[in-house]
């Protein structure tokens, strides 16, 4: 596929954007303190990044899923971590209210999620109740013109940071796996809701993670988002978006793999010759291409299914998510092994692409859940 | 209340440059970018957008594809666009370049309160002749390499930097100022103006809309039109290889001085 004007000119401006402002500084800080950020998220705010996918009458860009692939991955290919920062709101946060909101919950919650001035995150995962969503323990019992929530998510990406969370939560307790959940959306600062420790993480450092417990936190009905004991469906809708989101990541942590690869493999000497004079690792570059273009090709394609509407979307965005995020693996595995000893010295990019390019096939469903994803339909 | 900017299009001179048989710049097989003194003139119009409230509009004189680089400042927050294009004005040198683009901003409309903003100079023949020019042929005031603006109802303060320190120039509008990189950090495009930037106005001016201005005379337009005439273009053959010399101790400059005073250089 090849880009129209618009989404040429689109990837211009994400790459130009994460090519001057992701300084190699920032980086290293993000990566040693573990710690947020606030001025890049707000210099990303201001140009629009936040809300990409953010329809325009609630103060977003109104941009498709292909500009929001080609943004997320331009921002991976510098530092996988701050494309994080952009995904969150047009993703996994801003998603559960644009597909399921009222207009007035639309009204009230995206524009500030758009212009980056509040922060919303998903809180799906929980410690018994990862691949099985279907496990979920937290409980939402009505009490007058509330509802109680009781319970503990784990692995909440940006939780310490969040001014809102949506909470998918057991509301009809009789109900079996998957049904009878519904999706709440939760104040951080309401009395009964505190956090856990930020997790300390293998890679993308400077997005904290952390749990977020509910000891009896009164949320009022109207903050109910979607049907009453339907919030499964919306949470599988929102992860097919995010697992696009995660494969444009993907490909771009695969990108940088290949960029910083190829730009040392013509530096460093040995035997005399340059070490991409010999074959060994000039075939390992041509692979790392081959499964850089694949992905991204795998990723478009998926994307254009998806605001199409197509049938096939679904399983269009597991296939690339299953192969993007396996492809940064391969690509990482190579870059290293490229760099030989440099590569494992922290010193260089390498080192920390190997380590961000790990959650790739952990988060928003495991290689393996992308597996089933796509046997299912096959075999449906 | 308008602010006009002139931009131009320029080979991206960190890749290869092409010269066509005529002496001038392949521009067709050479990749393009905006010059980079003119993104410091539409910052500058922007911000003053920003505080004031004016139209900003850029102008600028090239082939087609030159359209796809305003469609880009639109989306940076420019309001309107001009693209100057024909057959009849390809060659110009920078006295008919200004000759022309004079006529279209003349065509489009100067008024009292308006600025007109343009880059030091371009890139590819580095000239600095043409924002001047524009200004004496439209017979209005001008400021060059302009660091810092201040504007102060129709009176603008510019801080003119000079090499060794500045002088502080006040103008009244209508003005023409060209301005250098220290002036500003150009912003990027906005994700929602590359939304709708393909749906703002961008206006074509031909040889049929400016050939009854006055300043447009087919004796002094084009590459026919141009008084300069180029003898010879090429890429300048690459230097030898350096030599480097590690160390800081006193071996090391003797042997530099050694090297030197053997060339006859000391």
């Amino acid at each position: 596929m090849i880009l129209d004007q618009k989404h040429a000119l689109q990837q211009k401006l994400f790459r130009e954007f994460a090519e001057t402002e992701f300084t190699k500084e920032l980086q290293d800080e993000l990566d040693e303190t573990g710690e947020f950020n606030w001025d890049i998220h707000k210099k990303m705010a201001k140009y629009g990044f936040m809300g990409v996918k953010i329809p325009a009458e609630y103060g977003g860009g109104g941009a498709d899923s292909l500009t929001y692939c080609l943004m997320v991955e331009e921002l991976a290919r510098q530092d996988a971590v701050l494309s994080i920062y952009a995904n969150t709101s047009n993703s996994l946060g801003g998603g559960p209210i644009m597909l399921a909101g009222t207009k007035e919950q639309k009204a009230e919650f995206l524009p500030p999620v758009a212009r980056g001035e509040k922060i919303m995150v998903f809180g799906l995962t929980e410690p018994g109740a990862g691949s099985d969503a279907g496990g979920t323990n937290t409980t939402a019992v009505a009490d007058g013109d509330d509802f109680i929530l009781n319970g503990r998510k784990c692995f909440i990406s940006g939780a310490p940071m969040a001014d809102w969370i949506v909470v998918f939560a057991k509301t009809d307790l009789s109900a079996k796996g998957s049904r009878g959940i519904s999706m709440f959306i939760v104040d951080m600062d309401s009395e009964g809701v505190s956090l856990g420790a930020p997790e300390k993480k293998m890679g993308i450092n400077g997005y904290p993670t952390c749990d977020v417990v509910f000891e009896d936190v009164r949320v009022p009905k109207e903050r109910l988002l979607g049907p009453l004991h339907k919030g499964f469906q919306y949470a599988m809708k929102t992860l097919d978006g995010g697992r696009l989101g995660v494969a444009a990541m993907s490909t771009g942590v695969a990108q940088s793999a290949l960029d910083e690869a190829v730009k040392y493999s013509k530096e460093r000497k040995q035997f005399g010759r340059k070490i991409a004079d010999f074959q060994g690792v000039s075939f390992m570059l041509a692979e790392m291409a081959a499964d850089v273009e694949a992905a991204r090709q795998l990723v478009w394609h998926a994307a254009m299914l998806k605001d199409a509407g197509d049938p096939e979307a679904s399983k269009a965005c597991s296939i690339a998510k299953f192969f993007a995020a396996e492809a940064a693996n391969r690509c990482a595995y190579k870059a290293v092994q490229i760099h030989g000893g440099y590569g494992y010295i922290r010193e260089y990019k390498v080192e920390r692409i190997y380590r961000d390019a790990r959650i790739m096939s952990i988060f928003e469903g495991t290689s393996q859940i992308q597996e089933v994803v796509i046997s299912s339909a096959l075999l449906k | 209340m308008k602010i006009l900017v002139t931009v131009k299009q320029v080979p991206d001179t960190s890749g290869k440059v092409a010269v066509k048989a005529d002496g001038t710049l392949d521009r067709a097989s050479m990749q393009t970018i905006i010059n980079p003194d003119d993104l410091n003139a539409i910052e500058a119009a922007l911000s003053l957008k920003d505080e004031y409230g004016y139209k900003v509009v850029a102008f600028t004189m090239g082939p087609p594809p030159a359209a796809g680089m305003l469609r880009e400042l639109m989306a940076m927050g420019v309001d309107e666009t001009v693209l100057i294009s024909a057959r009849e004005f390809g060659g110009s040198d920078t006295y008919a370049t200004s000759q022309i683009i004079a006529a279209a901003i003349d065509t489009y409309g100067v008024d009292d309160e308006d600025i007109i903003i343009a880059g030091r100079q371009a890139i590819d023949g580095d000239t600095a002749q043409v924002g001047p020019q524009i200004a004496e042929k439209l017979h209005l005031p001008q400021v060059t390499y302009a660091g810092q603006i201040v504007k102060d109802g129709n009176t603008l303060t510019i801080n003119r930097m000079l090499e060794d320190g500045y002088m502080v120039v006040k103008v009244q509008t209508p003005c023409m100022i060209t301005c250098i990189k220290e002036l500003n950090t150009p912003r990027y495009m906005t994700v929602k103006g590359t939304e709708e930037c393909w749906d703002m106005p961008l206006k074509v001016m031909d040889y049929e809309a400016l050939k009854d201005h006055e300043l447009i005379d087919a004796t002094t337009i084009g590459l026919k039109g141009s008084p300069t005439n180029i003898y010879k273009s090429f890429t300048p053959p690459q230097k030898g290889v350096g030599m480097m010399l590690e160390g800081s101790g006193k071996e090391t400059t003797d042997e530099l001085v050694g090297i030197l005073t053997s060339k006859h250089i000391i």
